[in-house]
């Protein structure tokens, strides 16, 4: 999925010199961490500020974030913009008239409708909330069971981290769309929620392994041996000192997550596998019931999706810019 | 290296193991259980008697699970429940096989040959037009759901301009089958209209599977080719007066290349994920659109041997990698 970066996007002159700097200034900020990761955990804001120094000036970046704040801002205030209810059979007596199934834009409804004689507009507007809350619920569900795992590997090491991690090697060797599939189709009723829970799972492997990685990393630190040295409880040294330090490279990942949870979900619903209940529109949904009319009406795909393209676009721009300005190793 | 190669087998051998109880685990948690999966809700209790029987399910759990062991290890995965009911599992997945393998052999050539010379171009120029656009290109083509992109493609150059096939593999009933590899088939036939018919119906879903690859193996060579010539060695070649094809091939790629070969490795999971998707938009006939319908009419006997092939051939694939991985890079030899 992930296992490198995407390099420059400053001007071609200044580049060697910025990264000369960028290179002094990461050996700096880590070692302020290193040390005083020990004595509180606040110290991991100059980090924070550091990068998001450099982010404010990233072109890349404030387009990704600017797309995903239009996105949840949108998704949060759609009811008071949709013109009509989503559900709402409105242009129903159209459909019989015409020999055309898909109601054209007309006054009233920009986008003309779709092959129910639903108000189109509307359920785009309407759909990005679903698509957010999978989207958010199915990273938080991944997030939450890999941090688990992966906390649990990388703090005990030896044979549990051996079996932790043959687990996770057999859910990473099925690929992901298939793992999530077969989730999906153990669910005797397809919903909005056994997408999400496919979804999630597939992610658990991904940030299982990565922050496990983080903590053995984060094991050897001096820090750490202090803190063994000064006797502190084992759950104290994990919880208080390993995982706060190794959690810079999930939390980044999760942003990419984001975007290929959309994407994969709106793979579920294109193969049959999503939320069959229409009612409440989401965009991979619309999309995927939009194929029997792509020929005759292919806006009815192209919209939903151009959609989902432009947000996963705005995560995969802020991830990748996150992940550039927070790990030293990846930024030239 | 044979200590290492073996090891890595062994772990093989666990990932099948701990798979296959997954996959039984799987067979039991369906709704309604396997019975209800081949008879149907509404089938008599006798009949259901029957087969509960016939199907060993009386037996203690460990038992059964050593049945379906047995029985795997035989390739008797069960007959089809689907479209093709009655037909052995493992024929319907031989069948379909083929044309999977012939799709993503040219996704991935094409993701590949394109990735890599356009990767090191943009590491050379790194802050140029052509960088720029390639990166640019490259996330939008993360962001794309393949399966839109094949969509787009179909649409296009099939219906509106007509260029391409819409779909399957072939025109009807125009090459003699030999290997199932329907372009090697009209080879060792020497039947060149077949291979150029067959290979036109190769082009869009080619296409639209090799973004998946071309995006991450660009992005990997790019921030690979940067790393290295900003090493010592490539600095010292240079300054040596190697011309620059040498600098280049011997001392750049050489090592520019070993996240690369990780990298493909990575992608095959990815590669059939994509593959479902694209075979499906374009009725295929592959793996993937076996595995759609499979799902569709909940043919479990199919799903479990696609999903098990599946699961086997990626970690192989990887294997193989760092096999290869150790061959290149003598550091990481154990």
């Amino acid at each position: 999925m992930t296992s490198s970066d995407n390099g420059p996007r400053r001007g071609p002159g200044a580049r060697r010199k910025q990264r000369i700097d960028d290179l002094a200034a990461s050996g700096t900020t880590t070692a302020t961490v290193d040390e005083a990761g020990a004595i509180d955990e606040g110290a991991g804001v100059s980090l924070i500020a550091s990068a998001w120094h450099r982010l404010r000036r990233n072109p890349i970046f404030l387009l990704g974030l600017g797309i995903t704040v239009v996105f949840v801002v949108l998704a949060t205030i759609s009811p008071l913009l949709a013109p009509h209810d989503p559900a709402e059979w409105i242009l129903k007596d159209q459909i019989s008239q015409q020999t055309n199934p898909v109601p054209d834009p007309q006054p009233g409804h920009p986008l003309g409708g779709d092959p129910k004689g639903r108000d189109l507009l509307s359920r785009l507007l309407i759909g990005s909330r679903q698509t957010l809350m999978v989207g958010v619920l199915a990273t938080l569900g991944g997030l939450t069971g890999g941090v688990l795992l992966g906390t649990i590997a990388g703090a005990f090491g030896g044979w549990v981290d051996s079996v932790v991690m043959r687990v996770v090697d057999v859910m990473l060797s099925i690929p992901s769309l298939l793992l999530a599939m077969s989730i999906a189709v153990i669910a005797a009723e397809p919903s909005q929620w056994t997408v999400i829970i496919a979804v999630g799972a597939v992610q658990v492997p991904i940030f299982a392994r990565l922050l496990r990685g983080s903590m053995l990393a984060e094991r050897s630190k001096d820090h750490v041996l202090a803190a063994r040295a000064l006797g502190v409880r084992r759950r104290a040294i994990v919880l208080r000192h390993m995982l706060p330090n190794s959690l810079g490279p999930v939390i980044v990942q999760s942003t990419l997550v984001l975007a290929t949870a959309i994407i994969d979900a709106a793979a579920l619903s294109f193969l049959g596998l999503g939320n069959p209940d229409d009612s409440q529109p989401e965009w991979g949904q619309m999309l995927g019931q939009a194929q029997q009319y792509i020929y005759d009406n292919p806006h009815l795909a192209f919209y939903p999706a151009a959609c989902i393209i432009v947000v996963a676009l705005g995560f995969t721009l802020m991830g990748e810019s996150l992940r550039e300005a927070l790990d030293p190793k990846s930024r030239r | 290296m044979l200590k290492f190669i073996v090891r890595r087998l062994m772990q093989l051998v666990l990932v099948v193991f701990v798979l296959s109880i997954l996959l039984f685990a799987w067979l039991r948690a369906l709704p309604g259980g396997v019975v209800s999966a081949m008879l149907g809700e509404r089938a008599t209790p006798q009949s259901r008697a029957a087969l509960t029987e016939a199907l060993g399910l009386n037996d203690p759990i460990p038992v059964q699970y050593l049945h379906f062991l047995q029985r795997a290890v035989q390739g008797d995965f069960g007959v089809s429940t689907g479209v093709q009911t009655g037909r052995p599992a493992l024929e319907i997945f031989l069948e379909r096989f083929p044309a999977t393998i012939e799709l993503s052999v040219v996704a991935l050539v094409l993701a590949i040959s394109l990735a890599i010379p356009l990767g090191y171009l943009s590491a050379r120029r790194s802050g140029g037009v052509i960088d720029n656009a390639s990166i640019l290109g490259s996330l939008v083509g993360v962001a794309v759901p393949v399966f839109f992109l094949a969509f787009l493609l179909k649409y296009w150059f099939a219906v509106e301009l007509g260029w391409l096939p819409v779909s399957g593999r072939q025109s009807i009933g125009n090459a003699t089958s030999v290997t199932g590899f329907f372009v090697l088939d009209g080879i060792l036939t020497r039947e060149w209209d077949a291979v150029w018919d067959s290979f036109k119906h190769l082009i869009l879903p080619g296409i639209a599977l090799a973004s998946i690859p071309f995006a991450m193996i660009f992005r990997i060579t790019r921030a690979s080719v940067l790393d290295v010539l900003d090493e010592d060695f490539v600095r010292t070649a240079q300054a040596k007066g190697l011309s620059h094809r040498v600098v280049r091939g011997r001392h750049v790629m050489r090592n520019a290349l070993l996240p690369v070969v990780t990298a493909v490795g990575l992608q095959m999971g990815l590669l059939l994920s994509g593959a479902v998707l694209t075979e499906t938009v374009f009725n295929f006939g592959g793996v993937g659109s076996a595995l759609e319908e499979a799902f569709r009419e909940r043919d479990y006997p199919v799903l479990q041997i696609i999903v098990l092939v599946a699961a086997i051939a990626y970690v192989l694939v990887n294997l193989l990698v760092d096999i290869l991985y150790a061959l290149i890079d003598p550091r990481v030899r154990p």
